[in-house]
């Protein structure tokens, strides 16, 4: 397996896509600094956690970091896995493959776990890079309890990338081809994205609970919370703290402790994981179960 | 020739959603032979590959390779056989030296030997010159020599190539069924399908004749031939200057021959032995000028069309 992971790797840093993706991110990362540079001088603020704020201020016209990120995971998850298995098995490399003295479940193992690792990469250098020239330009160095925040953040973020590179590996199982399956991992991306939160749900939902509820059921809800709880301490926004009919007014605008943010978002951390892991193994069940055909 | 069996079936099926592609089918390879599968499309050739590999699961009955049962230890059977799908694909953004080193490195090939094999194998099937240009760029037939030689870096006991010449051009053709050829005597045994009739009858010992999912004929390719066309007997051609009526049955009245049958100028003889010396002697004892006598060679395009025609 460690071949096929060292091969899946190798095609991803010298193919064009990967180029275009790492280019990408790279470009939020700035757009994120930048909308941060402007967030944080309009709006000087207490002076808690201003080092997370590099990564949550809005700019006059650019959204936060998170807000970007949170966009753009979906999209490289997707594209490191759509192709995964119907792009070997049009290119008639998959029965070569499998024709080798190797077990069928690390063909499926390798691809996916090289996309995890390309996927880190990814999320791992941005929130670096963002934190470095942030680190210059507001000169503030981290407190330990930012950096666990962060750390904590980037895990998030890859377990979230995980679970859509799930989602488009199993569509390459499903579908024979590469088209289709990129279609319809976007949809589901699309769906979740915008049409199920942004529409289904308030029209659906009569009372503010039921909203919450069913907002959760989409993976970027999920992943929206929890990285809202983890690096916005204060926020006192919607779902969360709001269950029940509490009055925010009754708050104290306190930031949480890291080990009470922690507990809050345990519930979406483990969603995402039991979600991703969902998908995955679906799609080794029927890669599994999938037989090489001679047509 | 050693005559320890390596490939067997035993009533091997194999069912798609009710279709039987494959139908109880019994074969025996033998140790250090070229096999020749045939057979019209969809015929189950390619599945009963499969299913040889453990990469398709028989619905009943069983497959041996070298000892080892596909379904149960396919690690084991994918450790000595080397195999060449009909459709081969290589990754098109590496070079052949690169993809080869990838399937040298699935098998454990000791890091520091291969080199020196890829360049050998390479040599062999004609693609040094191209050892480090993307396959992406690469002909049909480059890949397909490309596909041979994935299929050989392992070193192989047993290699089942699926039309291994398809695309190939003339020159190309020889090449690869010369070096096909030589693999025998490096101790691999080769099974081959195609469609390409001539091909196999030049390297191949045995054959199977597919149809249906059943194998129509199998055995060595003299034996068939003089089965399928002759019933048994050798067909002699006798081509004399002018016709000469009396001529078939003073032949007719020669030991051995059972029938003469007569075209014009030429005369068929059916025999149980090859008499064409007593033939000869004959003809020309009836003052009939003789222009050429010559044995029926058994071609199998000859023995494929039989079975064909006779199954309608």
């Amino acid at each position: 397996m460690v071949t096929i992971i060292r091969k899946e790797l190798a095609d991803y840093f010298t193919s064009i896509r990967c180029f275009i993706l790492f280019l990408l991110v790279f470009l939020v990362g700035a757009a994120g600094l930048y909308a941060a540079w402007q967030g944080i001088r309009s709006n000087p603020g207490d002076s808690s956690f201003v080092f997370l704020r590099l990564f949550t201020s809005e700019g006059t016209a650019i959204p936060a970091l998170i807000s970007l990120l949170a966009l753009i995971v979906p999209i490289i998850g997707i594209t490191l896995g759509f192709d995964a298995i119907n792009s070997e098995r049009t290119g008639g490399t998959l029965s070569r493959l499998l024709a080798q003295p190797i077990y069928r479940d690390s063909v499926i193992n390798g691809k996916f776990l090289a996309g995890m690792v390309t996927l880190a990469i990814m999320v791992a250098s941005v929130v670096g890079i963002v934190g470095g020239y942030g680190l210059r330009m507001i000169g503030v160095p981290p407190t330990a309890e930012e950096i666990i925040r962060l750390f904590l953040y980037v895990v998030f973020t890859i377990i979230y990338g995980a679970f859509w590179m799930a989602i488009a590996v199993l569509f390459s199982v499903v579908f024979r081809r590469v088209a289709t399956s990129l279609m319809s991992s976007v949809a589901v991306w699309l769906f979740f994205g915008f049409f199920y939160t942004l529409m289904i749900v308030p029209a659906v939902a009569k009372s503010v609970d039921l909203m919450i509820l069913l907002r959760r059921f989409s993976p970027n809800t999920l992943f929206e919370e929890a990285t809202t709880v983890l690096l916005l301490p204060q926020w006192r926004g919607s779902g969360l703290f709001a269950v029940g009919e509490g009055d925010i007014s009754f708050m104290l605008p306190n930031a949480l402790s890291l080990g009470q943010s922690i507990l809050v978002v345990w519930p979406q951390l483990v969603s995402l994981i039991a979600l991703s892991i969902i998908c995955f193994a679906i799609s080794y069940i029927l890669f599994m179960r999938q037989e090489v055909r001679s047509t | 020739m050693d005559k320890n069996i390596v490939v067997e079936t035993k009533d091997l099926t194999k069912k798609y959603n009710g279709t039987t592609v494959v139908d109880q089918l019994n074969l025996h390879i033998y140790e250090n032979e070229i096999f020749g599968i045939l057979g019209p499309n969809g015929a189950g050739k390619t599945t009963t590959i499969l299913m040889l590999l453990g990469l398709t699961e028989p619905t009943a009955g069983t497959a041996t390779v070298a000892g080892h049962n596909p379904t149960r230890e396919p690690l084991q059977v994918k450790r000595i056989v080397g195999y060449m799908p009909e459709k081969v694909g290589f990754y098109d953004s590496l070079t052949p030296r690169e993809n080869l080193k990838f399937i040298a490195e699935l098998n454990n090939i000791p890091y520091h030997t291969i080199d020196a094999k890829i360049d050998e194998i390479l040599k062999a099937v004609g693609l040094s010159k191209q050892a480090d240009q993307r396959v992406g760029t690469f002909s049909r037939g480059m890949k397909q020599r490309l596909g041979i030689a994935d299929a050989l870096i392992k070193e192989p006991k047993v290699v089942i190539l699926d039309e291994p010449t398809a695309g190939l051009d003339p020159e190309g053709i020889n090449q690869i069924l010369d070096l096909i050829a030589s693999l025998p005597k490096r101790g691999t045994t080769v099974a081959l399908s195609s469609h390409q009739l001539y091909q196999v009858q030049r390297v191949c010992h045995s054959i199977a004749i597919f149809s249906r999912g059943k194998v129509v004929v199998a055995g060595s390719l003299d034996d068939l031939g003089r089965k399928a066309l002759a019933e048994g007997h050798y067909r002699i051609e006798v081509e004399v200057a002018q016709a000469s009526p009396g001529l078939a049955d003073i032949l007719a009245k020669v030991k051995g021959v059972s029938k003469v049958e007569t075209k014009d100028n030429l005369l068929i003889v059916s025999a149980d032995s090859d008499l064409r010396a007593e033939l000869a002697r004959t003809v020309v004892h009836a003052n009939v000028p003789l222009v050429q006598m010559k044995i029926q060679e058994f071609s199998l395009d000859a023995i494929y069309m039989k079975y064909f025609q006779e199954k309608g």
